[in-house]
Order: structure tokens, then sequence, then C-alpha cells
């Protein structure tokens, strides 16, 4: 029987060792899970840790502590050859459209090469027969096939990419930044195509990004990062609504917002300074340093992540 | 008033072996004293090259037509010699850019640097002097400490310091107008949201103009008096700021608006995004670049280039269904409104 969600992280932590034997507190102690068929938007500054924490998900990177599930199976410490068939089940979708495609491959093999991978194909006219299918689900054509990225726009490069994680049917995606590197007008049409696959297929997404506004409107729950922990999480237009922790209200009243008379009426709780080294990180709360609440407890406990109510959790002493 | 620079007909094209790109094809625009003006642009909408034009900071490979004119102080500074065009760089017009490295020196610390630029335009004032004013600089873009950072070296430095070092420089000698091209893009929103700050205050205090230059609707809301929206090398619209955002005149604009959401966004809702993708600027359409992908196109707009339509106050956009003879059917998204944007106007106008 399947688990009720497809992913649970648990307790996650990544250290990466750094100069001079220096740790860096990239992931620390982040718990979260993603329900069938749903988003979990995460979101924060460069140095959160939030494309650490996709990555780890993925194994990309060895676990330091915690324990990932997948589907209800323990991931967290399987072998390579053990993970295959699950990592079939869990793909990415990565921000460079220009870095994350072979130059070499044609698009046709770009999209075939998993297929083959996981041997689900035996040969190319077998692999074709998903792979068409796949680009026209992506809104391009049979034509591109034979295609090299370079051929292509950022835009079209985006849904090659796309192709090429859902062609294996995942059940779980993970889009790290997959619309920071695209055009205004383009944005649009890739988190469309993200939507209405997640609504035919019910894949769940675990959405990165750090464009505020179009993470509310993708996600179902929201998490906010900061140096490496989780500072809230909850469902997101209650997020957005009512903010709790200080940071998370900083980071929302920071975002411009393009209506310019909303915009001058706009409460500026904007924050000061810039994001501390995560090789030592501050004390107690992390975000003490900058926020304008500390009191002299903030920088002695850490605060857990606590629910204050209708699962919305928030790890500050104020609450 | 006369505006502090006025870019007239500014063409530039970049050169390689086979073909001509051209990055800028007609652009004209002015700015005035103390006003912040926006200019917003996808990737190729040649935003970045008209900047750049402006102070001829271009490859070798680019060519900026003859006729263009940018007049700045009674010069044409396509005209000038480079020498004394070397003399408005950095005194007269500064530039920040997208990535601060392109213009700090990593081998020089970053108080020296600033110093510099006031030396170089004032070889005539004393070195205590000129630190004493570089520390003041650094001090005003909120560096903490400057007295201990007026010795560190850039790779010392965050992003976001950085960006301010830049800023320090570009305003070292007070110029009339600061080129922003992207300064905050690399940026994360905090930070971005001091850096815009910052301008604004330092718009205020100095009464510099700024050309802000983004792809970002919602960076322009916040910090622009008036924008100009670019696409295909070509501007598209022209507008005050509230106009632009309340009642937009140009299909790529609505376009625009329509694909970002905000916070309030309904989530059931689609976003609308705007089909296809931007032109080749080798090959540019014939009529409007906008065209191929514009909901409302006639057959028209692929042949010909439409001519700027005044639809309001400050507020003009080249759209053929701007024109009187336009018609005004349910494929024209501004039949019925064209009466109101020129009530509009003018009540706008009666009030000044």
């Amino acid at each position: 029987m399947s688990s009720e969600n497809i992913l649970e992280v648990k307790n996650l932590t990544k250290h990466f060792k750094g100069p001079k034997k220096q740790i860096v507190h990239a992931v620390d102690d982040v718990s979260f899970s993603i329900g069938r068929g749903k988003t979990l938007g995460l979101v924060g500054e460069s140095g959160c840790g939030k494309s650490t924490c996709a990555r780890t998900v993925i194994r990309m990177y060895d676990v330091t502590a915690g324990q990932i599930l997948l589907d209800g199976t323990d991931i967290t410490k399987m072998k390579q050859q053990e993970l295959k068939p699950f990592r079939k089940n869990m793909q990415m979708i990565f921000q460079d459209p220009y870095a994350s495609l072979n130059a070499r491959m044609t698009v046709r093999d770009i999209i075939a090469e998993p297929l083959v991978a996981h041997g689900l194909v035996k040969n190319k006219n077998e692999a074709n027969d998903l792979v068409y299918p796949m680009l026209e689900r992506v809104g391009l054509t049979r034509e591109h096939a034979g295609r090299y990225a370079h051929e292509f726009s950022g835009g079209q490069r985006q849904r090659v990419g796309i192709a090429r994680a859902l062609v294996l049917k995942p059940e779980l995606v993970i889009c790290d930044e997959p619309i920071s590197a695209l055009d205004v007008s383009i944005q649009a049409q890739v988190i469309n195509l993200l939507k209405d696959y997640q609504e035919e297929k019910g894949v769940s997404y675990l959405f990165i990004a750090h464009d505020l506004s179009m993470v509310r409107y993708v996600s179902d729950d929201v998490g906010v990062m900061y140096l490496g922990q989780l500072v809230e999480i909850s469902e997101a237009d209650e997020i957005y609504k009512k903010p709790l922790h200080p940071y998370t209200r900083g980071l929302l009243g920071s975002i411009p917002i393009a209506n310019p008379k909303l915009a001058r009426l706009k409460v500026k709780s904007s924050i000061e300074g810039d994001i501390p080294s995560p090789i030592d990180p501050p004390s107690g709360c992390r975000f003490h340093t900058r926020c304008p609440y500390a009191k002299p407890e903030c920088a002695q406990s850490k605060p857990e992540l606590k629910d204050v109510g209708g699962g919305h959790r928030v790890a500050c002493h104020l609450y | 008033m006369e505006p502090v620079l006025q870019v007239e007909n500014l063409k530039t094209s970049f050169m390689t072996s086979s073909e001509e790109v051209q990055a800028v094809r007609g652009v004209s625009f002015s700015v005035e004293k103390g006003e912040i003006l926006g200019i917003v642009g996808e990737s190729g909408s040649g935003k970045s090259v008209t900047s750049m034009s402006i102070l001829r900071l271009l490859a070798d490979t680019a060519v900026i037509h003859k006729d263009s004119k940018i007049q700045f102080a009674g010069q044409n500074l396509i005209q000038i010699p480079k020498k004394q065009l070397r003399k408005i760089r950095g005194e007269k017009i500064s530039m920040i850019f997208q990535d601060p490295m392109s213009s700090i020196n990593p081998l020089i610390p970053v108080g020296k640097q600033v110093a510099e630029m006031i030396q170089e335009h004032h070889p005539d004032r004393s070195k205590a002097d000129i630190k004493k004013e570089a520390l003041e600089l650094l001090r005003k873009v909120r560096i903490p400490e400057p007295e201990k950072r007026y010795n560190s070296y850039p790779h010392e430095f965050s992003g976001g310091m950085r960006q301010r070092v830049m800023i320090a420089m570009a305003l070292a000698n007070k110029p009339e107008l600061l080129i922003a091209d992207e300064p905050t893009t690399a940026l994360d929103v905090t930070i971005q949201d001091q850096i815009l700050r910052q301008l604004r205050e330092l718009e205020e205090e100095y009464g510099t103009s700024i050309i802000f230059i983004t792809h970002d609707l919602g960076v322009v809301a916040e910090l622009c008096d008036r924008v100009v929206v670019m696409y295909g090398g070509l501007i598209m619209e022209e507008a005050l700021i509230d106009d632009l955002f309340e009642s937009p005149a140009h299909p790529y604009t609505m376009g625009l608006l329509a694909s970002i959401p905000d916070l309030e966004q309904d989530k059931s809702v689609r976003l609308q995004p705007i089909p296809g993708s931007p032109p080749d600027m080798t090959n540019p359409p014939k009529g409007c670049p906008f065209a191929p992908r514009c909901p409302y196109a006639r057959r028209v707009c692929g042949q010909e280039l439409p001519d700027f339509v005044e639809v309001g106050n400050r507020h003009r956009s080249r759209c053929f269904l701007q024109y009187e003879d336009a018609p005004r059917d349910s494929h024209n998204p501004f039949a019925g409104k064209r009466e109101k944007i020129a009530g509009n106007a003018r009540a706008a106008g009666g009030e000044e």
C-alpha cells in the first residue's frame, strides 16, 4: 500500500566540509512532508539551504543526519544500485536550461536517455513512442526531436528539461528555480505547463524559488528557510496573509509589488543587514542578529518549530 | 523644463561576420531632472544596449547610426571625441551594473577605489580631504563601520555590499544622471529592497536623475516615476507609472502584466502567458515586432510598423489598435477605452 505522503523528510541535516576543516551548516534539522498531488514551495534567500535541501532529498548529496522517506520507503542510506528504482520516481528540473542539457545530444536523445538508463525501452524506436508524445505534452513538436539544445530559446530548453524529467512518470518532481532564468513572458508558460501536468497526473512538486508571488501561486504549502533551518511552514495562503516569523514578514515586505499605488501604501518592514555565514551560524535563533524583535533568550536557545494552530508551524520565541 | 538627457532616434547594431543584429532600432525618450525613468523589457529587447549606447560603452562590433542623437548638456554624445566623453563618464553621467565586479577592481581596497573616482575628476583636492569624502560616501550607502572597511578588498564583501560600493563610486562626483542596468537582479529580495530604498533617498538628496533598466515590473512599480516599455529594439509604450499599471495601452504591456501573479492572485485562475518567444533581431519582423505573439494582431500589424499614438498625458503607445480609424470591435481591447483615457488626460492636465 502506498503511503499518504509521497515524501517525508525528518530532521534532515546536511553539512559540508569547508576550508580549514570548518563545517558549513547548509541544512540543519529540517522536517517536512509533501502529500500526493500536492506542491510544497520552499523559499528563502541565497545560501538559506533550499537547493541543498532539494539535492539531498534526491540523494545527489549524502545525508549527514535525518531521514528521507519516499513513498514510505526509507531511502536515506540506500546504495546507488538499490536507489535506482526509486530515482525513477523522483526527478529534477534545474534552474539553468543552458547548463543542464547536453549540447552534443539531440533533444530526442536527451529525453530518451533516462528511459534507456532505467531499462524502460530496448531501442530508439521504442523510445520514440514515449519521447514524441512527451515532446508534444510540453508544447514542442516532433520536428524538434532531431535538433540540438543550442537551437532553442531559453523557454524551449526548459520545456526539454521538463520533458526529460517527466518522461519517467515520476510521482515526485523537484523543481529547483525552474523559471528564474526565463523571461517574464515565458515564465507563465512554464508554470501553466507544470500545473496542468499536476492536475492531469497527480504528480507532487517540491518547488524551490525566490519569486515569492510565483511560489504562492503554485504551492499548497510553503516553507520558509533561513540559514539552513526551516523557520516557518504552513498552508500557502495562510503564510502570506498571516506571516508570523519576523523573517517571513521581512521577506514578504521586501517583495516589490507590481502595483505602484499599493507599493506606496505598503508598510515597510524591511530586513537590515546581510545573511551571516553558514560556517559559523549565530547561536540560538539564527535570525536574531537581524531580528527587530530579538530578546536575550533568542541568542541563547534555539526555538523549536511549533504548531500554533491549523498546521501553521513557526520557530520563534515570540510564539 | 529642459530635460537632462534627450535620446533621439537611437539605432545601434552589432556587426557579425555574416549578419547585422539590429539591437536598437530607433528609440527616442528624454529624462528630466530628478526623475527616475524605468526602461522595462525582456532579454533581447534592446534595453541594455540603449543604456550602453548613451555612454558609448559598447563592444567594437557595435555601430551607432550617425543620425542618432544623444543630447546631454548641449552636446551630442554620439559625436564628441572619446577624450571628452571620458570627462563626462563618472562625473556627469555614471553607471552601475548587475555585476559589481565589472566595475570594481579586485586588487584595490574598496575605499581607495571610491577615493580614486573623486581624485580622477578633482586632481587638485588634498588626499585627506578626498579620503574624508570617500568615507562619507561609504557611510551614505550604509557600509557598516566604513573606517574599518575602507581598506578591505572587494572579495571580503558580500554581493549586496559590493553593489553599495559600486553605488558609492557612481555617486562620488554627484552626477546629474545615473544609469542603473539591472543593479538588483542578482541580489536577494531583502537586499534588493535595501538598495532600492537607498537609490530613492540618493535621488531625493542629490536630485540625480536615474535611468533604471530592469525586467522586473515590481521593481519598476516601487521605484520609478515614469516608464518606457521596450520590445524588439523599439519602444512600445511610454507612460507615467500609475497610468502604465492602471491603463496599459499596448497589448505587449497588457500581456506582461497578465502573466505575473501578484500576492492576491486567485490560484484557480490560470496565468495568461504571452505565447511564443521574442523575435530574432538578425531578422526582425517587418511590421510591429510584437505582432507574431499579439492576440489582437491584424493583417496590417505584420506589414507595417505603427507610429506612436498619444493616448493620454505623457502616455504614448505604438499600436495600430490605438489609431483613430482602428475598428472598434470586440477584437480591439482599446475599443471604448480611448475616450476614457483622453478624459483622464484632461483631468490630469487640469490638476497641474
